[in-house]
């Protein structure tokens, strides 16, 4: 049997890695993907936590979590394209104005 | 077996999430975090999760992620153009940040009791199964449901607002 | 343990052996059924009546030229028909093909496997299969290719949802997601002569379904991700020998196991009269029923005209989703109001 403990540490491992690559890239869209990337870290963590204590409750947070990120990428990937529109670029850095 | 199984994703999984990071171009990290979904799903079918496995393949590698690539294709990206960054020191801020973060979870967790994994049913009504998620979510998790709605309500309304050009 | 891996690697072998001969021969239906509708003449000179014609087929794919052009992203462009195919392959593992026969003394199942959330199992792949389409759209850099990726993953995203809220009227009915239960909550008459088919209840569910099938498989009048007049071939202009064959066979394999699965869900799956006697006999009804609807589906290719971009995205968005919304609706407060 694999032991809770594992899947704990792939869990902060993967959520680790997320972290990173928001802070090291630059890229808007890869930001993006850094972001979904902790959120399924933290999934993970839920859905072994419900599935070791036999909990229903920790898979309706995941559901829910995805229902969240799928509203987060609708509205996040307008504004993404709403600023490729005015700045011709996707770095971060050039969208130091609160304008559009 | 089991642990065979678990070492095997879990090792797909951190290794395309190494490649996200890793890739300069967008579409390779976006297909690398379509890997790590997938081997998440194959873990929680070891987890006795069916349903939220099928719906994080559904919902994420079929419906997020399809948007995600869609719009890279839109604005037709190409690789990041290496340039003098504004903030380089940012950059090796990253590890120590990665290992305090690591450390810090790995604290939160040395405590865990490492108790058994309840064995799987082939009920209908098993936990994880689609009865057992449909039940508690229109009972004792009404509330928040209904708030994600509106949520996406929400979402749905600010992405055609910004996305809509003005003069159209 | 061992009897049952056996087992199931037998299925598997000539589950896969019929699918892809059958993909070979739906090609060579689809262009008599074409040259019959327009009133010609259709393959003829390979064997009697071009029966070998799938072959000859198969053998120029082989042969021709393989290219990649210079300017293409190198290892998605390989990537792509791997991409389509293989979950156009799997997809098929979930439906049941028949009820339980008596083979060399054993009992057989004639389900590959069954999953306890095989639906979702099943919408899971497809809507992963779009990926190969999009991939081979960007990897070409090539015009027309990447508005092909784009037509298709927009159509596919769009169409996936009435084809999923079409499909919840039949799982309130039947209050499962296994499709081997789902056929066999559908066996039996009512009063007497009617069989007990979710069409019947769910005919407003099967249109919605149907068209929905229709626009995922990519076929006419949807068809507009490899529109000829307009994108030269679409996602798959740069492709040719046998990766271009890939996506042919995967798009023949789509069409298959939607047809396969409209037959489960609303007519009955594998049954008919005399299945409990004759247990053989499930599997002739399935395939006359697989058949009669890819039937209809190449009826319809060869008819109707394509739809604009615009009024697809009108059909999806403003009349297929609100319809199944509703069907879902009406469907659930008449079975409450009749339990």
């Amino acid at each position: 049997m694999v032991p809770l403990s594992w899947y704990l540490a792939l869990s902060a491992a993967l959520f680790t890695i997320g972290a990173v690559g928001v802070i090291v890239k630059r890229n808007a869209i890869a930001i993006f993907l850094c972001i979904e990337l902790m959120l399924n870290g933290a999934n993970l963590a839920l859905v072994a936590l419900s599935g070791f204590f036999g909990d229903v409750g920790g898979q309706l947070f995941v559901f829910i979590v995805m229902t969240v990120a799928a509203a987060e990428a609708a509205v996040g990937l307008a504004i993404i394209i709403s600023i490729f529109r005015t700045r011709e670029s996707l770095n971060v850095d050039d969208a130091d104005t609160m304008k559009l | 077996m089991e642990r065979v199984l678990f070492i095997i994703f879990a090792a797909a999984a951190v290794g395309s999430a190494l490649n996200l990071i890793a890739q300069r171009n967008p579409m390779y990290s976006a297909l690398s975090l379509i890997g790590t979904l997938a081997s998440l799903s194959a873990l929680y079918v070891t987890l006795h999760a069916q349903f939220v496995a099928a719906m994080q393949i559904i919902v994420y590698a079929g419906a997020i992620m399809v948007l995600f690539v869609f719009v890279i294709m839109l604005l037709n990206l190409q690789e990041d153009q290496p340039r003098i960054e504004k903030q380089q020191w940012l950059r090796y801020l990253a590890v120590p940040f990665a290992a305090a973060l690591m450390a810090e979870a790995l604290y939160v967790f040395r405590n865990v009791k490492d108790i058994r994994l309840p064995a799987g049913s082939d009920s209908d009504r098993a936990v994880g199964a689609t009865w057992s998620i449909g039940t508690s979510l229109f009972t004792d998790y009404l509330l928040p449901f209904e708030v994600t709605s509106v949520l996406i309500l929400m979402a749905i309304v600010g992405a055609i607002v910004l996305a809509r050009r003005e003069d159209g | 343990m061992t009897s049952l891996l056996l087992e199931w690697l037998v299925k598997i072998a000539v589950v896969f052996a019929v699918l892809i001969t059958s993909v070979a021969y739906l090609s060579y239906m689809e262009r008599r059924v074409a040259g019959w509708i327009q009133i010609r003449v259709g393959p003829n000179r390979v064997g009697p009546f071009g029966l070998l014609q799938p072959l000859a087929d198969g053998l120029k794919f082989i042969f021709k030229e393989d290219i990649i052009p210079i300017k293409a992203n190198k290892l998605l462009y390989l990537a792509a028909p791997a991409a389509a195919i293989v979950p156009a392959l799997m997809t098929f593992i979930v439906i049941p093909y028949g009820s339980e026969i008596v083979l060399f003394g054993k009992q057989i199942a004639l389900h590959v496997t069954r999953i306890n959330v095989g639906l979702l199992y099943l919408l899971g792949l497809a809507s992963l299969s779009v990926y190969g389409i999009v991939l081979a759209g960007w990897s070409s850099n090539n015009k027309y290719s990447l508005m092909g990726g784009l037509r298709a993953s927009a159509q596919m995203i769009s169409y996936e949802l009435s084809l999923g809220m079409a499909i919840i009227g039949v799982l309130v009915l039947s209050g499962s997601l296994d499709l081997v239960n789902i056929a066999q909550s559908q066996s039996g008459y009512w009063f007497g002569f009617l069989p007990r088919w979710n069409i019947f209840l769910q005919p407003v569910g099967f249109i919605i379904f149907y068209i929905a099938a229709l626009a995922e498989t990519n076929r006419v009048p949807f068809d507009l991700p490899e529109a000829e007049a307009e994108l030269v071939a679409g996602y798959f202009t740069e492709y040719s020998s046998m990766k271009f064959a890939m996506f042919f066979m995967s798009e023949y394999l789509n069409l298959i196991t939607s047809c396969s699965l409209a037959v489960t869900l609303y007519f009955g799956g594998w049954n008919g009269p005399g299945v409990n006697s004759h247990p053989w006999l499930s599997l002739v009804y399935f395939l006359v029923k697989v058949f009669l609807l890819i039937f209809l589906f190449m009826w319809i290719r060869f008819t109707l005209p394509r739809f604009r971009y615009d009024q697809l995205m009108w059909l999806g968005w403003k009349f297929l989703l609100p319809l199944a919304i509703v069907n879902v609706v009406v469907t659930s407060t008449v079975l409450l109001l009749a339990s």
